[in-house]
């Protein structure tokens, strides 16, 4: 049989899947014990137990300075600044996104102001942010909204203009006005899209998270990979990298089932081949 | 007064003329199947009657008052393709279109009803989907409906909203032969119980001769072959179908004669011109 039309079982699948990642594990591994074993206080690659330490220190015993258990309170202030930030630029991207593509005097008017801004290198702008809106929470918050926004109000101005004009057509012809137009037969059918944006967009929110919180914060996933960075506590950095991963493997997720149980006619048709 | 009134129409678009000299009158209940070669105008004359497109000059009159320029619930549309809501049930697709009617000022902000007046809706919709047959499908999606029901549901969903003029932009040209003969049976039964009026596209013409009381062929008989844009399409036959004419052999195979030429030929434009100055003259 050619090799195209061999296909894994389920479970061969899994074990194929996860293969790529026990190596590195391995690797990881073997290369920490190689350089501990030469030198017992090497940093740069430390063993397993010590990263555990670390988060045990962290995330299970409260901060002698605050009393606070640090892991939990960095990833709360990141999640909440992430949330708020992807929550406002989605609302942003669906009104205007919608509204662009639904009305041609709103998008004569707004769609070349989008563009431009979309073109703004959002971190070029990060300084004025914190002059504007100082170090508090929301000049990082502004920062994600400026820079996953745009993508997400274009994305859903072509997405609402790739709509059927037939089916624009039959919803007047069924004596709809402008605004049932939009809230019964566009609105809906972008909610889906809208989903897919949100999560093409949460790398880049993700970056500009961290940057933010790199350069001015007090808590926070990137605050404190950027403070422990002075002492090269690598057992500290590796496992909140990890941990950063798996928030966002999670966060994609959670979209797509939310997505998948939502709108079942949007992942069913796709599977058709996107017909009607 | 005639139903619907078309004088003197003319469409173009800048020097190409589609359409001229159209004068028409339709009667309340007739059902007027459009047939003619590719790029004839039929479309662009559906268009007009939906108010998609606009007349260059001239008067497109329902009930005495001009059509307005653009699509409302006078006129039903349904169109070979994409005529349904994908994200809607078969149910709720019906459903939209009494909520969409309705004129109090909760539903013209939702678009929705609620309570009693939407359980009444409700009652019209299962009326109109056991009519259309379907009633056992009334929770599936679109996508999980073949393309036969997809079609009597746009039929429901026009219908319910009861427009003054149907017009159907070729709705069976998708649809398996065995498929058609089905949909063509529910057309003329709702067309007679409903007292409709019909427009209908079609390329098939034993279709239009079936479902049709009128046949309208859409040709050019004005040609310059220097210049093949600068006349327009009109429509050069006019039959009121009955017993008589559906069963003549004759009258069916002049006007397949006159639609097949063009049809075969419409790729090479000349020749095209030519040969119908040729049949004119």
């Amino acid at each position: 049989m050619r090799i195209i039309n061999r296909y894994p079982s389920t479970p061969m699948r899994w074990v194929l899947g996860l293969l790529p990642f026990i190596l590195l594990l391995l690797v990881y591994m073997g290369a920490s014990e190689a350089r501990l074993a030469e030198n017992p206080n090497d940093k740069l690659l430390p063993g397993i137990t010590k990263m555990a330490d670390a988060i045990q220190r962290l995330a299970f015993e409260p901060s002698k300075r605050s009393g606070e258990y640090l892991f939990w309170q960095d990833t709360l202030s990141s999640l909440q600044r992430l949330g708020m930030g992807v929550g406002i630029s989605a609302l942003i991207g669906l009104v205007i996104g919608v509204g662009n593509g639904a009305i041609p005097l709103v998008r004569a008017k707004l769609s070349p102001l989008v563009t431009a801004i979309s073109l703004i290198p959002p971190m070029a702008i990060l300084p004025v942010l914190f002059i504007v809106f100082g170090l508090g929470e929301v000049s990082k918050v502004v920062l994600i909204v400026i820079g996953i926004a745009p993508f997400i109000i274009r994305d859903l101005q072509a997405r609402t203009l790739d709509i059927p004009s037939e089916q624009l057509i039959k919803a007047q012809t069924l004596s709809a006005n402008s605004w049932q137009l939009i809230i019964r037969v566009l609105l809906p059918q972008v909610m889906p899209r809208l989903l897919d944006a949100v999560r093409l967009s949460l790398g880049a929110a993700w970056l500009f998270l961290i940057a933010a919180e790199a350069i001015a914060a007090t808590d926070g996933l990137g605050y404190r990979i950027f403070l422990v960075r002075r002492y090269l506590s690598m057992e500290v950095i590796l496992p909140y990298v990890f941990w950063i991963t798996l928030l966002a493997f999670a966060i994609d997720w959670a979209l797509r089932l939310i997505s998948r149980k939502a709108f079942p006619w949007y992942h069913s048709a796709q599977n058709q081949g996107g017909q009607s | 007064m005639s139903y619907i009134a078309i004088s003197q129409l003319w469409k173009n678009y800048g020097d190409h003329v589609v359409l001229e000299r159209l004068s028409k009158q339709v009667e309340q209940g007739e059902f007027v199947t459009l047939v003619g070669a590719s790029g004839c105008g039929k479309t662009t004359f559906l268009k007009m009657l939906l108010g998609v497109e606009s007349p260059s000059k001239g008067q497109l009159n329902l009930q005495g008052a001009p059509l307005k320029r653009e699509p409302d619930g006078e006129r039903g549309i349904v169109f070979q393709r994409y005529s349904v809501f994908p994200h809607m049930t078969v149910r709720q697709n019906v459903l939209v279109a009494v909520e969409l009617r309705h004129q109090g000022w909760l539903s013209r902000l939702t678009g929705r009803l609620f309570g009693k007046a939407k359980q009444q809706a409700l009652a019209d919709v299962d009326a109109m989907l056991e009519r259309v047959g379907l009633a056992p499908s009334a929770n599936r999606y679109p996508h999980e409906l073949s393309g036969g029901m997809q079609q009597r549901l746009a039929l429901a969903q026009a219908l319910i909203a009861k427009p003054k003029v149907l017009l159907l932009d070729e709705p069976f040209g998708a649809l398996d032969p065995g498929i058609r003969a089905d949909m063509h049976v529910l057309v003329k039964e709702l067309w007679q119980q409903e007292n409709l009026t019909i427009f209908m596209i079609t390329h098939d013409l034993s279709e239009a001769f079936a479902l049709g009381s009128r046949l309208w062929v859409f040709d050019k008989v004005r040609h310059d072959p220097q210049a093949p844009q600068a006349y327009g399409a009109t429509i050069t036959y006019d039959l009121p179908i009955n017993q008589q004419t559906a069963n003549c052999d004759d009258t069916q195979q002049v006007l397949a004669k006159t639609l097949s030429p063009h049809v075969d030929l419409s790729t090479a434009q000349p020749e095209k011109a030519g040969l119908a100055a040729a049949e004119s003259e």
